[in-house]
């Protein structure tokens, strides 16, 4: 059985006539160990998948298990790394972290609990900064803050809400990397959600493309067996990347094109044209 | 020590010192007197453009009723009695000042000899208490009440009252508005349920609050003798007030971002753990705006109150001057209305300070 498994699940939301389908019949199993990455356009309800498998969303139709037993709500044991950080804006980073150690053991003394704290800020390397407020950080040191709150409950799973994509380039780079460090040295389950086939393609071991909604459905799998650790720079002249990664961007692609000659013909402009009235110039006198 | 006595000084909300300092210890000089200039003159000269407006208007008015005392008495009673008026009105004398706006100097005269009378009647008191103590302690021992000063109370007297009465009804707004706003706005059913009620009585009049309240403490306190024109006036102080601080605690608890809310639902915190580290800290710069509107309204109606329970403090001050009518009443009327409009400010100051103390800034990124 899949460590994680989705079974023909459906979400809606809102009702009546603006009840929209955002995903439809959607079908996943996840392996533990696995890092399986999900790549969308903005927009295809890749969020709403990610907080059906964390619990935060139940879905309307089919189910999601996770260890073989149906998912009823939020747990420790899928830590969430969300898209805009949502760090506490009032706590500093010792205590954004120490609430969520605190939370996840319970019984683990004051001491133990605060050289844990201290221990997970040490491994994203931001120990300099951990009585900074959120405010006081850049974009990258606040998810780095995230990933550690996340990690820090020692999850069984690590679910990435597009983690990266309000960071620059370089610093994304970075943190891509540092992820896949962390990641490599314990092999938990991941799931990245990402707009980014690159980082996809970088980090996981499978991707998997989601149609765009409404009635969003996964597409075909990409199974990636590229050697780890894997190195940007050398990536770039793989031959093997350079096909998967042609491959992901064309059907992509294709995917989008139909979407939006679908858009076309959902909307019929009416034949009408502007009536123009003109009107003669009016004479300026100067008497 | 620069750097941190600028900081303290914007932070306490008097940052148009900045400049003076920045001065005095010749950093940028040219920037810094535009700014000192720009923060700190401009000001000034507004003021002293106000002083000679006011002067000017007031001498103005003066005129006026002078020509009328005049007219009147050259109509009433002939042409010596209106010589006589007007060197009785030139003289400065008392009798025969016209009553109208007083001038900027004049109010400043009422003002030195209110706080002369102030030290006139502390004096008064302290004389009072040192030769009652030997008596009070022996009706102490006697178990009987200390006989107390019942003189008439000074100006300053009638500040301290006023503000007195004023932290009573605001801290009485506090524990009725925060406690229900948080309910309030947990509860979507418990706020529709309640909404038509706070949206009548919110607009509701204070003099109107006032005369609910006298209606229900009057029966409330039926058989005893005691003054409560104290506890009537704080509780309508407190319900006029206390609307701003329950709107905005249940709209800033109601509508706490959906992100901190995921996080209480990821981390799994108790119902008790999300409303303390997450809702209220979320939802405590609302809470602190509310209440400091709570606190200028409850200075606001204050004066009114007072007037018209005839409790003691500015609002009654006001009024007694006014019915007074004496020479210089007029003047000190506008005295207690710079003194309330200063203590306005102060107060929203304090109220400014505490909230930058206790609440987080938005992240600026």
């Amino acid at each position: 059985m899949a460590y994680i498994e989705l079974r023909n699940v459906s979400k809606s939301f809102g009702t009546g006539k603006d009840r929209t389908q955002v995903l439809s019949n959607i079908n996943l199993e996840i392996e533990e160990g696995e890092f399986v990455a999900i790549v969308g356009f903005t927009g295809s309800g890749k969020t709403t998948l990610i907080n059906l498998i964390s619990g935060l969303l139940m879905p309307d139709e089919g189910q999601v298990l996770f260890k073989g037993e149906s998912v009823t709500g939020p747990s420790h044991e899928r830590g969430v790394i969300f898209q805009n950080y949502s760090l506490l804006p009032w706590l500093n980073v010792r205590n954004n972290v120490g609430m969520a150690v605190k939370e996840a053991f319970k019984k683990m003394s004051k001491k133990d609990r605060s050289k844990r704290v201290e221990d997970y800020v040490e491994m994203v390397n931001l120990s300099p900064a951990i009585g900074k407020l959120p405010k006081e950080l850049s974009g990258g040191m606040r998810q780095r803050v995230s990933v550690t709150r996340a990690l820090s409950m020692s999850p069984d799973v690590i679910l990435m809400d597009e983690p990266l994509s309000a960071l620059d380039a370089l610093t994304r780079g970075n943190l891509q990397e540092e992820i896949l460090n962390i990641w490599n040295k314990d092999k938990k389950t991941a799931l990245l959600i990402t707009n980014d086939v690159d980082e996809g393609i970088l980090m996981a071991d499978r991707i998997i493309p989601l149609k765009p909604g409404p009635k969003a459905t996964l597409g075909p799998e990409y199974k990636i067996n590229l050697e780890r650790p894997r190195d940007k720079a050398a990536l770039n002249h793989n031959e093997d990347y350079k096909q998967l990664r042609n491959g992901i961007m064309e059907y992509l692609i294709q995917i989008g094109e139909q979407r939006a000659s679908k858009k076309e013909s959902n909307h019929v402009l009416p034949d009408i044209k502007p009536r123009v009235k003109i009107t003669p110039f009016r004479r300026i006198s100067f008497s | 020590m620069k750097d941190r006595s600028i900081h303290i000084l914007n932070f306490v909300g008097l940052g148009f010192f900045e400049p003076a300092i920045r001065l005095a210890t010749g950093e940028e000089i040219k920037k810094n007197l535009i700014a000192l200039f720009k923060k700190v003159l401009l000001p000034l000269l507004s003021v002293g453009l106000f002083l000679l407006l006011w002067h000017s208007g007031a001498t103005y008015l003066y005129n006026v009723e002078k020509d009328a005392r005049i007219e009147k008495a050259l109509t009433d009673q002939g042409a010596a009695a209106a010589l006589e008026m007007r060197t009785c009105i030139e003289s400065g004398d008392i009798s025969c000042q016209p009553n109208t706006l007083p001038s900027p100097a004049q109010v400043w005269t009422a003002y030195e000899s209110l706080l002369a009378d102030h030290m006139v009647i502390s004096d008064k008191k302290t004389a009072f208490a040192e030769k009652v103590a030997v008596t009070n302690a022996q009706r102490e021992a006697q178990g009987l009440a200390p006989i107390t000063y019942t003189g008439r109370p000074s100006f300053v007297d009638q500040i301290l009252t006023s503000l007195k009465t004023v932290f009573a009804g605001f801290l009485l707004a506090l524990f009725i508005a925060v406690p229900i706003g948080i309910m309030l706005g947990l509860s979507k059913t418990l706020r529709s349920s309640v909404n038509w009620l706070i949206q009548i009585f919110k607009p509701v009049s204070p003099v109107v609050w006032l005369l609910l309240v006298f209606m229900i403490v009057k029966t409330l306190t039926r058989g005893s003798d005691s003054d409560s024109s104290f506890i009537i006036s704080f509780i309508s102080v407190g319900l006029c007030s206390m609307w701003a601080t329950l709107v905005n605690t249940s709209m800033g608890v109601s509508s706490v971002d959906k992100d901190y809310i995921n996080v209480a639902k990821v981390l799994q915190l108790s119902v008790a753990q999300k409303v303390f580290k997450i809702i209220l800290p979320s939802s405590f710069p609302l809470i602190f705006t509310g209440l400091r509107i709570t606190l200028s309204v409850a200075w606001m109606v204050l004066i009114a109150i007072e007037l018209l329970a005839q409790s003691p403090g500015l609002g009654s001050f006001v009024w007694e001057e006014f019915q007074n009518g004496a020479n210089d009443s007029n003047s000190k009327i506008i005295v207690a209305m710079f003194v309330i409009g200063i203590i306005g400010f102060l107060l929203d100051r304090i109220m400014l300070t505490i909230q930058k103390f206790v609440t987080f800034t938005e992240e600026t990124a």
